[in-house]
């Protein structure tokens, strides 16, 4: 444990991300929906604190992938998951694990914008409620407050608190929904395309927001946008018909892809 | 003779329609593509305007041919016989005339009748071809007109379509009329009961014994109209009826939309929804041959004595007939919050029960208090049940176990048996219909908006 702490800060001194010690961890991931295979073998390292983006054609299984990591397709009565994964070498398929506690430590932002038609507060304050987190009103205002900070919303919204969250912008609604995240401090923030909803400033802002938030959080963003992966992420993972064709660290996947169906997904000839 | 007349009417149409249609098949076989509309819009055209206005003209004249007649004789009756006569001696004699008239002799008429009997049967005769004859011209005459306007270039579809809009147009209008009618009508005869009875007795008014005498032989109460006890028990059987379908009715909803599966939902809906469709005068047979009993029963053995037409009883059943409302209603507002939030909830990691408490309902509720207003409403207005199985006499309780009655039963009640129009007993039953209708329509209004304001939210 100690040597592994070790090389985490030596890698991070170093800027190189793709040693860095992996928080989740794949391991031959197959899904079905039913009778039809979505997903197949797929092995692919999470490293902590930083952000790793998973890229590829429609219908590609990057979602599916995604929503592995916190067991959100138990929620689909079609989907089966077979193969291992693993949050701090523990297996979350594992029974004895709880999905409650694994989802207040995987947190998820939707592609749509979804807060709860509740006041502003109420959709932060709604994770630390149901998982009992502040004893006190005090220290729920006080993880309210510290979340939308993070969220780099609290300033747009102290005067509001107590309107409803629908009301906000889509940029807006999709901050609310990280600070919603946030708010049960997760270890990991699993975002499906993110800012496809949402105009290229307020995409720029959660970009924005995405970087800071790597520094406290391992985040998983699946995105459709190269260059959105290209800033954003430290590695990349190209999904294709199921199959993890090729990850690596970004950089190396946007100048030199080994693989021919990522140079062409990259230079935009299919997706 | 009508039942022909109606007949002759829908020929004609057919008709009107057959020979629009070939003739403008003619013009497409002659000018190919110079025209207009196609030909079955020249056929439904011609017929619409051959039958539309003569049928209109013939109901017209059915509705105001009876009481145009009646004018006419009592003019035609001599002076001696209508000078200062009341209304009701005037109305008298026309029964009479008419009765000689039909050969329902009861007694040897007097010679003017018997004269005024035969100009009845003549005018009759008369009008009744002058009808026939008045109709079938306006439909030929329509026939022509259109034969006569049909060319290639004519815009039947657009003609057509609009005396389709103007029929549709009559058609709500007069829905809304009939609406206003039935209004107008319980208004007025409310303002006459409260020209006897001030309202301010009817509406605070503790006691409600209405049996008054209408003719001298009968042997009845003195009459009191205070309302309040009435009141009070309709609110009294529609609050249990209430409090046994919103749990029922919620819950089931809950579990048809958030946990079974489509097989399990795919049976259980409908049949919850033929609760709806049983005829209300079976619950009420539930309600007094199984439901009073056993609840009777039931406060046998606890040692309290129950009256055997208690609210609790016939509120009861009613509870049962409403759960159809409540839960479909419920069901449309659960299903139309969107799945995102339910991800959203679950990715938070909430369970299902918090997810359903905190999330779903709240989204849901204002669909799910118009549900509730909705029943509330039909409880409120709901006659056989509490006719066959509440009471009757006005009690003013707030005890489920004792019998209490309410608006409808009251209504029922006061007009069975006789009645007369100038009798605040019978007039009260107006009263009461009035409240009646103006709190169901509120109640209803409220339900409605509350669920149509919500629905537009999430689209
Ligand atoms: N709930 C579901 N039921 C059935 N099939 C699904 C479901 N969700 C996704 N799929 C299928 O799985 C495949 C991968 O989908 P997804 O992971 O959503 O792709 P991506 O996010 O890369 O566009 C697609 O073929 C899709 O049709
Ligand atoms: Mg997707």
């Amino acid at each position: 444990m100690n040597m592994l702490t070790d090389a985490a800060v030596e890698t991070a001194l170093e800027g190189a991300p793709e040693s860095k010690a992996a928080k989740m961890r794949g391991e031959k991931v197959n899904v079905f929906y039913g009778g039809k295979q979505a997903l197949f073998d797929v092995s692919l390292d999470v490293g902590e604190n930083q952000v790793t983006a998973l890229i590829g054609p429609s219908g590609c299984g990057k979602s599916t992938f995604l929503r592995c990591l916190n067991r959100m397709n138990d929620t689909i009565d079609i989907a089966r998951v077979t193969g291992k994964i693993t949050l701090d070498d523990e297996d979350i398929y594992n029974p004895r694990i709880d999905v409650v506690e694994l989802r207040a430590r995987v947190g998820m932002v939707f592609q749509k914008p979804n807060p709860f038609p509740k006041s502003i507060y109420e959709n932060v304050a709604y994770g630390p409620r149901i998982h009992g987190l502040a004893s006190a009103k005090g220290d729920l205002d006080g993880i309210v407050e510290t979340s939308l900070q993070k969220a780099g919303l609290f300033n747009e919204v102290k005067d509001r608190l107590h309107e409803p969250g629908t009301g906000l912008s889509g940029g807006q609604q999709q901050r609310l929904c990280i600070a919603r995240a946030i708010a049960v401090s997760p270890e990991v923030i699993l975002m499906d395309e993110p800012c496809s909803a949402l105009d290229p400033i307020a995409t720029a802002r959660v970009e924005e927001l995405i970087d800071e938030l790597r520094e406290n959080y391992t985040i998983v963003i699946v995105t459709h946008s190269m260059q959105q992966a290209a800033r954003v992420s430290q590695r990349t993972a190209m999904f294709h018909l199921g199959n993890l064709v090729e990850e690596g660290p970004t950089d190396k996947m946007f100048t030199n892809p080994e693989d021919k169906r990522t140079q062409d997904y990259i230079t935009g000839r299919f997706g | 003779m009508t039942g022909y007349l109606f007949l002759a009417i829908l020929v004609l149409s057919l008709i009107a329609f057959y020979t629009g249609r070939r003739t403008a098949s003619q013009f497409v076989a002659a000018h190919r593509n110079d025209v207009h509309s196609r030909p079955i819009y020249h056929g439904a055209f011609a017929a619409v305007w051959v039958g539309l206005p003569a049928l209109v003209l013939v109901l017209l004249w059915l509705l105001f041919q009876g009481s145009i007649i009646d004018r006419l004789l009592l003019a035609s009756l001599p002076a001696s016989l209508t000078e200062g006569a009341s209304a009701s001696r005037l109305s008298l004699y026309l029964s009479e005339i008419k009765n000689v008239a039909s050969g329902r002799i009861f007694s040897e008429p007097s010679p003017e009748v018997s004269a005024a009997a035969e100009r009845y049967q003549r005018w009759q005769m008369i009008a009744q071809w002058a009808m026939v004859v008045v109709a079938l011209a306006v439909a030929a005459l329509a026939l022509y007109i259109t034969r006569a306007r049909m060319t290639a270039r004519f815009r039947a579809r657009q003609g057509f379509e609009r005396t389709l809009d103007i029929v549709m147009i009559l058609s709500a209008v007069a829905a809304v009329l009939v609406t206003i009618g039935i209004i107008i009508s319980l208004t007025y005869e409310a303002i006459q009961f409260f020209r006897l009875v001030p309202p301010h007795e009817f509406f605070f008014g503790l006691n409600w014994e209405p049996q008054i005498a209408i003719r001298e032989d009968q042997v009845a109460g003195t009459g009191a109209f205070g309302a309040v006890p009435v009141f009070t028990g309709t609110l009294l059987i529609a609050t249990i009826a209430l409090l046994v379908a919103v749990p029922i009715g919620l819950f089931s909803a809950i579990y048809l939309v958030e946990f079974a599966n489509d097989r399990f939902r795919g049976i259980v809906k409908p049949i919850l929804e033929i609760l709806a469709g049983v005829p209300t005068v079976v619950y009420g047979f539930f309600a007094v041959l199984t439901v009073a009993p056993a609840i009777r029963q039931a406060g046998g053995l606890l040692g309290i004595s129950i009256s055997p037409n208690s609210a609790l009883a016939a509120g009861g059943v009613m509870g049962i007939m409403i759960i159809p409302f409540i839960s479909s209603l419920s069901d449309d507002a659960l299903r139309a919050v969107p799945q995102s939030m339910r991800d959203g909830s679950f990715a938070m990691g909430a369970t299902r029960a918090e997810t359903i408490t905190r999330v779903l309902l709240p989204a849901a509720l204002p669909g799910i208090v118009g549900g509730i207003l909705l029943a509330a409403s039909r409880a409120i207005g709901e006659t056989m049940i509490v006719v066959m199985a509440a009471g009757l006499t006005a009690t003013l309780t707030a005890n489920p176990l004792e019998g209490v009655t309410t608006v409808t039963v009251q209504i029922v009640t006061l007009l069975i048996g006789d009645t007369a129009f100038d009798n605040p007993k019978t007039l009260s039953a107006f009263a009461l219909g009035l409240v009646l209708f103006v709190v169901t329509l509120c109640l209803n209004v409220l339900a409605l908006r509350i669920v149509r304001r919500y629905r537009e939210k999430y689209e």
